[in-house]
């Protein structure tokens, strides 16, 4: 018995020999020469997918091959190359995978120009179901007769559940 | 046309049910190659075992070249380690192919001593602590091994530990391809 | 039997408790619907002690499941992987939802919570009516019951070589966030099983009238309110838990809550037509299912593998296939219902172009194309892929960009809402109540980056003005409504807070997106660094003990000029059995502003790499929700919803009884009109 619990507890501290910070968000120190540059840093590790992880930005990302990554980002934008050369030297090497802005091509059409045609689509729909005609002044002063002799039938204690007042105007309705 | 408008939201499900159940026998974490049929890029990286030597992609360059990459975090390269041993020991493979390393954001001592003490089956092993050879590679992880042919041009990317099995599904047809197309002077 | 067996036994109690559960949920599917058809009454009473029998066995066996986890029985796996006696007991009882087999069994747990509550709740509902929504409800609960029990088992045992102590709960789940979060979204997300079921039933029998919408729209707005809680609560979780300052991903687990929040949104507003106009009913039975399957194409996302996300269980593609099959029938089988039985009948309710149905139904639209939108966004590498066409990947730009347009048109006509008239807009009516509010909006938002942030900026001036409008015109119309009839009915109010609060969340969003900063530096001990007005000191590293963890906790200071502001702590953890690292922010919340500061590496010379961001506004994204939420309960506490009492007396009073029993429904049709 003082044996498994020895066993257990060498187990326990090995393992905390053994941190890996993993969840931890990572924080790079990097210097910058200007703003512009930071921010462009910044942006474009948020553009870019860590190739191995669960879904995470190369900003967020505690994994090994997402701090290289930053580092050969850093050194790119250093070395003063523009934003779309760093983004086609990244697909050369990772494939469109790392882009979490898909680039428009014959593949992605459905997927930039969808939401614009569907909102075209409801347009067409909500034009065709206003295409009833709409309510006149004729239609308005009917109801209120109907209203009348509705009100008389309520008073008359007559019980009425929303349903049978329904049923009940369809019957007005169709005298 | 009213009865035909009914049926379109069925449709609709029905073509996204397909397309799931599809996406089911799909791996989203299987990931090709960006680089296969792309030259190897270029480096100049130290080595392994000696700070002060400079090796580039000159110093690959020749033969068929299996491109291991390898790390001392990486349980799975312990698992993998004694294969490729008695693969860098065969012979006739020996004589065709030449094994190196890619030890990839490691510290030096640690992988020089896990090298000592598991056998060193690589030519030699690239120091890439920084991990910039691995980004240029394309390189999710550890271990990955890229195969190379003699001019220079990747060939393929294998993610994951090799063993027999793996070998003679993976690798063995292709190699055998690259020392035909060597000799027919391809 | 060996008496000290029994305590082993135990959590077999708690398995059996749900294949009673089981039995009760089939019977449930069955014997209401046979009432219904032969008509016995009978039968159909049977439907809410079913229901009871249903309910009281799951309360059962997840109790015996918290109760295990508590007592540390890691004899049960699901118990061994998920916990550790370390762990404070708060966290033990919510590992009971930490992994997929639990949370599998709350989110069963939550249908039949709905469903016993649907069944003590509709005195003022027809007998067959009833019987057929818990009928329906019976079968959803038959299919994930199974699918609990065949392949997701929480009670699966390591018996007799039970582990002595277990893998412990993820420390990324061991935070209050994950105590109310699950429960919330899953009372959210299972809760539009209840109109769902009204949808089918209304289907079933031909009912669907301005009666069935009136019957369903509290559940509805009841589902609502959870989830929009539920969503909240992740994205305030994510923010102060994983340390990078941001509040959405755009992960597709994420989206999948979204999404059935998008269109719940568009069915409380078309059953809100249903129930006054008579009109849209095809319609809001449509998006009734809708909601309800976007629901289950969540559950499936998230636990058959088929996406990568941060929040997935472990995946699993035979579950997938079995949740696959389940979404198959349910979905299936309701729109083909739906394709058959949808009504024929062209509702007799006309409008005008001009009109608030016009309005709504142009929000719907606009909120259906939204949801769309999300999915075509979330499942389009899946697509991608599947036809062979390599991997991509969509995240946070793509759904940013289209996303931002189809949510401003959405704002601008909700402020046409609730100023316009029903049916038909009086001429030049419309123009005079929205010049004011438009005016004011528009001057305010232009001026508000001007003199907010010291220049104009296109952004937050339309979100500003997106936002001034939709709260000015909610306002308007209180005051109208006010001035109208001298009294405000709750749903009035629930409206009115509600919208109020899309509009502060419009407002957080717009300001923390467009004025946050973010700086990453070394500091060393006594450093100082600026960050928009506010200085941050660093004081040093002190090393504290938690009851399961170790950290290294930083002491940093916070002024503002000569002011001392705060003192925040962060950490960086390490949990003991999982050997996982784990930063936890300290923040400086405030209403207008939030300082957020993590810790990075150690560096060199007792220098360590510290993260800080200022985060203005960014509380008005939860409060807004929170907002939306109160309008919701509101909403469902209007007098309309509540069950008119009995009142035993003479014949006299009895008279008046009725007559003010039936004022309400004069009332209700002077509002059709």
């Amino acid at each position: 018995m003082l044996n498994r619990v020895l066993f257990i507890v060498v187990m326990m501290f090995s393992m905390l020999l053994t941190i890996n910070t993993a969840q931890a968000s990572p924080v790079e120190t990097f210097e910058f020469q200007d703003d512009v540059t930071k921010v462009r840093f910044q942006a474009l590790s948020k553009e870019l997918r860590c190739p191995k992880c669960q879904n995470q930005n190369l900003a967020d990302s505690n994994s090994t091959v997402a701090s290289a990554l930053r580092l050969d980002l850093y050194n790119l934008l250093i070395q003063g190359r523009s934003d779309t050369e760093i983004i086609d030297l990244m697909v050369g090497r990772y494939g469109e995978f790392v882009l979490y802005r898909p680039r428009v091509s014959n593949v992605t059409y459905i997927l930039w120009f969808g939401p614009a045609l569907l909102i075209f689509i409801g347009m067409i729909v909500v034009i065709v179901i206003l295409r009833k005609k709409p309510a006149t002044n004729e239609e308005l002063a009917l109801n209120i007769e109907q209203q009348t002799k509705l009100k008389q039938l309520l008073a008359d204690d007559v019980a009425v559940t929303p349903t049978s007042k329904l049923a009940l105007n369809k019957s007005i309705k169709s005298k | 046309m009213n009865k035909i408008i009914r049926f379109l939201p069925l449709i609709l499900v029905i073509a996204l049910g397909v397309v799931l159940y599809r996406g089911l026998s799909l791996n989203p974490q299987d990931m090709p190659s960006a680089l296969v049929g792309k030259a190897m890029p270029d480096f100049s990286l130290s080595t392994l075992s000696d700070a002060n030597k400079t090796v580039t992609k000159a110093d690959l360059s020749g033969d068929i070249v299996l491109l291991n990459v390898w790390a001392t975090w990486c349980p799975t390269c312990k698992y993998e380690h004694p294969y490729l041993l008695e693969l860098a020991s065969d012979p006739k493979l020996k004589a065709q192919v030449t094994l190196y390393g890619v030890n990839y954001k490691d510290e030096r001592i640690p992988a020089q001593q896990w090298l000592a003490h598991y056998k060193d089956p690589y030519q030699f092993s690239i120091f890439d602590d920084e991990g910039l050879l691995g980004v240029k590679l394309g390189v999710f992880g550890a271990p990955e091994t890229f195969v190379i042919d003699h001019h220079g041009i990747i060939r393929k990317r294998f993610a994951g530990a090799i063993d027999v099995r793996v070998w003679r599904k993976e690798f063995e047809p292709l190699i055998n391809q690259l020392i035909l197309e060597k000799q027919q002077g391809k | 039997m060996n008496p000290q067996l029994l305590p082993e036994l135990f959590p077999e109690l708690g398995h059996i408790a749900l294949v009673i559960a089981f039995a009760f949920a089939l019977c449930l599917s069955v014997i209401p619907m046979i009432g219904v058809h032969s008509n016995q009454h009978k039968l159909m009473s049977y439907a809410k002690p079913l229901t009871s029998g249903m309910f009281i066995f799951t309360a059962i066996s997840i109790s015996i499941l918290a109760y295990s986890f508590v007592i540390d029985d890691f004899s049960i796996k699901y118990i061994a992987n998920h916990s550790n006696s370390h762990l404070p007991y708060y966290f033990k009882i919510s590992a009971v939802w930490g992994g997929h087999e639990g949370s599998l069994l709350l989110w069963v747990f939550s249908l039949t919570a709905w469903t016993m509550a649907v069944a003590q709740f509709s005195k003022n509902v027809e007998q067959e009516f009833i019987a057929r929504v818990l009928a329906v409800m019976g079968m959803i609960a038959v299919g994930f019951i199974a699918f609990t029990l065949l392949t997701s088992n929480p009670f699966e045992r390591l018996w007799p070589n039970a582990p002595l102590e277990g893998r412990d709960l993820n420390p990324l789940l061991q935070d209050v966030g994950l105590i109310i979060h699950p429960p919330l979204l899953y009372l959210g997300y299972v809760g539009f099983a209840v109109a769902f079921a009204f949808a089918v039933a209304a289907l079933m029998s031909g009912k669907m009238d301005a009666a069935w919408a009136r019957w369903s729209r509290p559940w509805t707005v009841g589902a609502w309110m959870f989830l929009t809680l539920g969503i909240a609560l992740g994205s305030w979780w994510a923010y102060y838990e994983l340390g990078w300052g941001g509040w959405w991903f755009w992960d597709p687990v994420e989206n999948a809550s979204f999404m059935p929040w998008l269109i719940g949104t568009a069915l409380i507003h078309s059953l809100a037509v249903t129930e006054k106009r008579g009109t849209f009913r095809n319609w809001t039975i449509l998006l009734a299912i809708f909601a309800f399957s976007l629901s289950l194409l969540g559950t499936f996302l998230v636990r058959s593998g088929v996406i990568t996300s941060v929040h997935s269980f472990a995946a699993d593609p035979s579950r997938g296939v079995f949740i696959l099959v389940l979404l198959a029938i349910t979905v299936g089988g309701s729109l083909t219902l739906y394709a058959f039985k949808a009504s024929n009948v062209a509702s007799f309710s006309r409008f005008s172009l001009y009109s608030r149905e016009t309005a709504l139904l142009l929000c719907n639209i606009i909120l259906v194309v939204a949801a769309t939108t999300v999915l075509l966004g979330t499942l389009y590498p899946l697509l991608v892929d599947a036809l062979g066409y390599g991997k991509i990947s969509v995240g946070p730009p793509y759904f940013n960009a289209v996303f931002v347009p189809i949510m401003s048109f959405l704002f601008i006509i909700m402020g046409i809402g609730p100023l316009i008239r029903w049916k038909k807009a009086k001429k030049g009516e419309l123009r005079k109540q929205l010049i004011k509010p438009s005016v004011f909006s528009i001057a305010f938002g232009l001026l508000f980056p001007v003199v907010y942030g010291g220049e104009f900026n296109a952004l937050v001036a339309m979100g500003i003005i997106l936002a001034s409008w939709v709260f000015l015109v909610v306002v308007k119309d209180l005051l109208n409504q006010y001035q109208l009839r001298s009294t405000l009915s709750l749903s009035q109010w629930g409206m009115t807070v509600a919208h109020a609060g899309i509009a502060v969340t419009i407002v957080g969003v717009t300001l923390v997106s467009s004025y946050e900063s973010e700086t990453n530096v070394k500091m060393a001990l006594h450093e100082k660094v600026e960050i928009s007005g506010y200085q941050i000191e660093f004081n040093g590293i002190k090393h504290v003990e938690g009851p399961n963890y170790s950290a290294e906790q930083g002491q940093i200071n916070v002024y503002k000029g000569d002011d001392f502001v705060a003192l925040l702590q962060p950490e960086r953890r390490a949990y003991r059995v999982q050997s996982m690292g784990m930063t936890e922010a300290g923040i400086d919340g405030g209403l207008f502003r939030d300082i957020y500061v993590a810790l990075g590496d150690p560096l060199d010379g007792g220098a360590w790499a510290i993260r800080v961001h200022y985060k203005p506004f960014v509380r008005w994204i939860w409060l807004g929700a929170l907002f939306m939420a109160l309008g919701g309960i509101l909403a469902m506490m209007d007098k309309r919803y509540r069950v008119k009492k009995q009142v035993k007396s003479s014949s006299s009073s009895k008279q008046e009884v009725k007559t003010a029993n039936a004022k309400p429904s004069i009332q209700a049709v002077s509002e059709l009109s």
